[in-house]
């Protein structure tokens, strides 16, 4: 598919000779989707290159900013106002095909100072082949990238073609760590191409010279876009690029993405949405990539049942690492990452250089692996998604992907690290850890040959955010409340935005938006005379610099190694443990709570002791046990993708379709077939069966962990009413099954429980409601959405809160809210993050709703193969259920228990 | 993924309701609101009210709903409604700064001259609101001695004393399961009550501070579940 130089005059003229001449003497030529983009840039249209890893994407993304920059003519007259160009006013100038005229309606700059002339050679990324007197032409470009150690790794890549060309283009970079001298410097002498992150967007969008900076843009670079637009990043990020259109409508966006489902609609993304018009950039799709090659691995052991380690496949993982060159192995979790880790190195006598990256390792030590890698002295890192975007790096050679693949895109983009040669196949292991992952291994990989692909939709735009942007709106110029929704509405994601949602947000940013209007005196923004909306007083603009982006982490603590004080210690937090020690990284609160000093657990590849809690310092001691005491699974962070569940309930429907199974999963259907019945497509199966002294439902909707553990919820709450007497439930990605102490067979065959009635859409109303009043998930949701709308502050301005001394807290904010104002626009933004999220209530109620009139009940005298894995689950997950009353009196009678014995 | 139904706990709520524990020989009432009812005295204690802590945060630019006076007068309405006091001691903090009562609303400050009708009320200050206006309704006191109970905000450790200031909770965990709730801290000569505010957070039972005041091996978490109150040892909780 690669045209080369000579064979087709027609494009010649998209590169200049100077730049042909380099990529000849790369010996390289121009890829196709490189020229593409090149034409649609001459075209003045913005285009979404959908790429694999590998095909040259970055280059092909700033390209046309290269060319562009290289034939502006020093001899034209500069269009920005004079401030910007100073006394290089005759140097300026943007691309050659940019009339003044365009510039016309810039506004004027509010910054009055005048630019010093000192400025030159100022930066270190200042790559400069011309005139050192040479001033600022503006701003011409501005890359996005969800990383900012991408966005610096870029910066360095772009360096060497624009040295080697001889263009005198300034490259900088600008994020968290930037000093404050140099941010203050690029705003008032920007830079040609500035490459940063959502976040530092959406604050120098908030400063009063973004007319001035931004005025002159005309390209904007979004990498990774297919990772950005899934969060609440793409959210803020397509809310700053409405505000750019404003400030500079001659703008083009370039989206680079690897493939996705709906490319068109990812499209929409990257132009401005018009008049409740569907408006889309143009799509360029790079061809050329070889065919991955993907397997499962066959193995030799017996599959386990249940569970998600591997471990029985151990021995041929390990095998693996050491016949190739450098492997990139992933698993779903820290935790997986921890154990796998841990047992390769048990049995790693060849002295492999085998290391471990995750999200929650000391940056120091990931930035170690990171530079290993990139230095090619590794055998094979063990990691998380944290690797699922980032830096290329040079020789991977396979990628093995232990546990359930979750989404067919996923595992593509997995797939391509190992892909660093577009014409070269990458290759892949899948390594299901239980049988239930043999299917979804196999269906990933049929989807996979069929490159299918199932990213979720664009997202609709979060009233959270909306609310974050109002207030940074705010802090720059003032703006009117018609304007302002007129311009949210050309970002793709808030097109659909009522007004009515919209004055809830701007009324929620000035004074809380509460039915008792009594907070207007505190209002933090309020309109002037003209109606234009500012903020009252710059401690506002202070907090809200600080508290900037979407990113809400998860309360951390610090977890340091320290020697132990042997098994006995019971004593709480109060001992006397001695401080200091190794720090090992970083851990979930919430996680640290269900402890109780003593308990062991997997943390940074060795089991260890939980000794003692102190501030935000969590004291561990190495524990010579060789299995942890508290599991630390916790589930993925992805649900088994909607399309994957379908395919693997058609597999089950289709068994000619077994075939291509392993023998021992083969037997296991079969045996199902025979004892109970395999699931049809659309159908759920629901077994019940006594044992030992309980009795017990299995159902398998196969939707997903988080879309299960809420059905159970709800399940619970209605068989409780129905007298079933449920004492609990447990749920994994295919089944949910649900124990008490009334026998549900009799009750159904009886007509006293009606398994229609118990799966009826209709749980999805009181039910539902009652139940989120006490979810603590839910109000971890409601938190996310406090932090991120600017209600409570991540920071005080002028004061670091420590963890220890937080001020109020946001679950009871959320009971009084919900009582008194259920209604209000911030309940709205965490119900419908509830949707979508940690409750998954979207693709329940789309569950409940196929499944209606669709039940098959199946008496059983007792457990069915297929309810195996879900059964073993029971007493093995980490528990992360609602608690209540059962709890505490657990741990009275544990008291109790002691005083007796 | 796990999870105990929410809904199978007994529903005894008059009997388990009216937990009781002793503080220095007298034996005192625990409402699972976090009020202390003392029977024979028809005597009702609450503690560290923070009213007005929304709009105390809203003047700092912090908009927090303000509906959080509303909220707690009116479960301070229901627990008076269920024991019928002859007397009400709010144990300090029952304002959350020194200029909060100035803010009640009107329909507030109704409601809160409703619950003082036909009752003894004592305001006992505390840190936040060490001046209380006289308007309010009821007497101010530093501290309240009742036969051999000393009620003060501030605990100072003494023998039948009973203070709030501190605010306790517990946690309790089993299994990777936790769980964190209001309690009364007491071992048997003293007494911390839990605040009574909606907004008021906590301080665990384990910390430092309960460290100086209590006998360690006595000190009782009285935890407030939904339904019951667990009486459940401090050094089993965090």
């Amino acid at each position: 598919m690669v045209r080369s130089a000579g064979t087709d005059p027609l494009w010649l003229p998209l590169l200049p000779e100077k730049f042909l001449r380099w990529f000849a003497g790369r010996g390289w030529s121009p890829r196709e989707h490189q020229l593409d983009l090149l034409q649609k840039a001459r075209d003045d249209r913005s285009a979404l290159l959908i790429a694999p890893t590998g095909a040259g994407k970055t280059l092909a993304g700033f390209l046309p900013t290269l060319v562009e920059l290289s034939t502006t003519s020093p001899l034209r007259p500069s269009p920005l106002p004079p401030r910007s160009g100073g006394e290089g006013s005759g140097v300026g100038g943007l691309s050659a095909r940019t009339t003044a005229s365009e510039f016309a309606d810039a506004p004027p700059t509010p910054d009055p100072s005048p630019p010093r002339a000192t400025r030159v050679g100022g930066g270190e990324k200042n790559v400069r082949a011309e005139s050192p007197s040479q001033r600022s032409r503006g701003l011409h470009t501005l890359y996005i990238s969800p990383l900012k150690a991408l966005a610096v790794d870029i910066a360095r890549n772009l360096e060497t073609p624009i040295a080697e060309i001889g263009l005198a283009i300034k490259v900088e970079t600008r994020t968290g760590d930037t000093p404050v001298s140099r941010r203050a410097r690029q705003r008032r002498y920007p830079p040609d191409i500035l490459l940063t992150t959502p976040e530092q967007l959406a604050l120098l969008l908030s400063s009063d010279d973004a007319p001035f900076l931004f005025g002159s843009l005309r390209r904007i670079v979004l990498d990774e876009l297919h990772a950005l637009v899934t969060s609440k990043r793409g959210d803020l990020l397509s809310l700053g690029l409405a505000r750019l259109w404003q400030l500079a409508p001659q703008l083009r966006a370039i989206g680079l993405s690897a493939t996705v489902a709906e490319p068109e609609s990812l499209a929409r993304f990257l132009v401005p949405q018009r008049d409740g018009n569907v408006e889309a950039a143009d799509i360029v799709v790079a061809g050329g990539a070889a065919a991955p090659i993907v397997e499962m691995l066959d193995t030799r052991e017996r599959l386990p049942w249940a569970g998600h380690s591997a471990r029985h496949a151990l021995t041929e993982v390990y095998e693996l690492i050491k016949g190739n060159k450098t492997t990139l192995v992933f698993v779903n979790t820290r935790s997986q990452a921890e154990m796998l880790f841990q047992e390769l190195w048990r049995m790693n006598d060849d002295n492999l250089a085998i290391a471990l990256h995750h999200g929650s390792l000391d940056v120091a030590q990931r930035r170690k692996v990171e530079d290993a890698m990139a230095a090619g002295k590794l055998r094979g890192v063990v990691c998380t998604s944290s690797l699922d975007l980032g830096v290329d790096w040079g020789d991977v050679d396979l990628v093995i992907n232990i546990g359930a693949p979750k989404g067919a895109s996923r595992l593509m983009q997995r797939i391509g690290r190992a892909n660093h040669r577009i014409d070269e196949a990458s290759r892949a292991v899948l390594v299901p850890a239980n049988r239930f992952e043999v299917l979804e291994c196999r269906v990933a990989i049929d989807a996979v040959a069929e490159n299918a692909q199932d990213t979720p939709p664009l997202r609709t735009g979060a009233l959270d955010v909306l609310a974050q942007h109002v207030l940074g709106r705010a802090c720059g110029e003032p703006f009117l409340s018609d304007e302002l929704y007129a311009e949210v509405l050309t970002a793709a994601p808030y097109s659909g935005l009522t007004r009515t949602d919209f004055d809830d947000t701007v009324d929620f940013v000035a004074s809380g938006g509460y039915a008792l209007k009594t907070y207007e005196r505190f209002a933090r923004i309020k309109q002037d005379k003209t109606g234009r909306w500012r903020v009252t007083n710059p401690r506002v603009r202070q907090s809200y610099r600080l508290n900037v982006g979407t990113i809400v982490e998860e309360s951390m603590l610090k977890v340091r190694l320290v020697r132990g004080r042997g098994a006995k210690g019971n004593t709480g937090s109060t001992g006397a443990v001695g401080r200091g020690g190794r720090m090992l990284g970083q851990i979930e609160e919430y996680f640290i709570e269900g402890l109780v000093v003593g308990d062991t657990f997997v943390f940074g590849g060795e089991v260890v002791r939980y000794e003692a809690l102190a501030e935000d310092q969590v004291y561990v001691s190495r524990a010579h046990d060789k299995d942890a005491k508290v599991p630390s699974y916790m589930g993925g962070k992805f649900p088994l993708s909607t399309y994957l569940a379908e395919r693997v309930r058609k597999l089950l429907d289709d068994d000619k379709a077994w075939k291509a199974l392993p023998e021992q999963v083969r037997d296991w259907l079969s045996l199902q077939a025979h004892l109970s019945r395999v699931p049809g497509a659309r159908e759920l199966l629901v077994e019940t069966f006594p044992r030992a002294d309980k009795h017990y439902l299995v159902c398998y909707p196969f939707e997903g962990r988080l879309a299960h553990q809420t059905l159970g919820m709800l399940l619970t709450r209605r068989m409780e009413r129905a007298r079933v007497r449920p004492l609990g439930f447990v749920a994994n990605e295919y089944a949910l099954a649900v124990w008490g102490l009334g026998d549900m067979s009799f009750m159904i065959r009886q007509g006293k429980l009606d398994l229609g009635a118990l799966f009826d859409p209709d749980m999805l109303g009181d039910d539902l409601e009652a139940w989120l009043a006490e979810s603590a998930l839910m109000k971890r949701t409601f938190r996310t959405c406090a932090i991120i709308s600017g209600l409570i502050a991540r920071r005080f301005t002028g004061e670091e809160k420590t963890r220890r001394q937080v001020l109020f807290s946001t679950d009871l904010i959320y009971d009084v809210l919900r009582k008194h104002q259920p209604d209000h626009v911030l309940l709205r933004a965490a119900r419908a993050d509830a949707a979508t999220g940690l409750l998954d209530i979207r693709r329940l109620s789309d569950m409940l709703l196929r499944i209606k009139g669709r039940i098959t009940h199946r008496e059983l005298t007792r457990i069915s193969p297929l309810a195996v894995p879900v059964m073993l689950e029971i007493g093995r997950e980490a528990v992360y259920g609602e608690a209540s009353d059962e709890l505490l009196a657990e741990a009275a009678e544990e008291l109790v228990k002691e005083a007796m014995s | 993924m796990a999870g105990t139904s929410p809904a199978m706990t007994s529903i005894s709520i008059d009997v388990a309701s009216r937990a009781a524990f002793v503080v220095a020989g007298i034996e005192l009432v625990a409402d699972l609101s976090g009020a202390l009812f003392w029977e024979e005295q028809g005597l009702l204690i609450v503690s560290d009210l923070h009213l007005e802590k929304g709009s105390s945060f809203a003047t700092r630019g912090v908009l927090l709903p303000p509906f959080d006076t509303v909220a707690t007068l009116g479960r301070l309405a229901a627990v008076i409604a269920r024991h019928d006091p002859h007397m009400v001691i709010a144990l300090g903090d029952s304002f959350h700064d020194r200029a909060a009562h100035d803010r009640l609303s009107a329909t507030d400050r109704e409601a809160l001259a409703a619950l003082q009708a036909r009752r003894d009320w004592i305001w006992i200050s505390g840190n936040h609101d060490p001046v209380l206006p006289s308007d309010l309704g009821g007497a101010v006191a530093e501290e309240v001695a009742i036969g051999p109970i000393m009620f003060r905000h501030e605990p100072s450790g003494a023998p039948g004393e009973i203070a709030g200031h501190l605010h306790p909770k517990a946690r309790v965990s089993t299994r990777g399961r936790s769980m964190e709730r209001r309690c009364f801290a007491c071992d048997g000569e003293r007494a911390v009550m839990p605040a009574f505010g909606a907004y008021a957070g906590g301080l665990s039972i384990r910390d430092a501070a309960f460290g100086k005041i209590f006998q360690a091996t006595a000190l009782m978490a009285h935890v407030l579940g939904d339904h019951r109150l667990h009486t459940i040892a401090a050094s089993r909780c965090y």
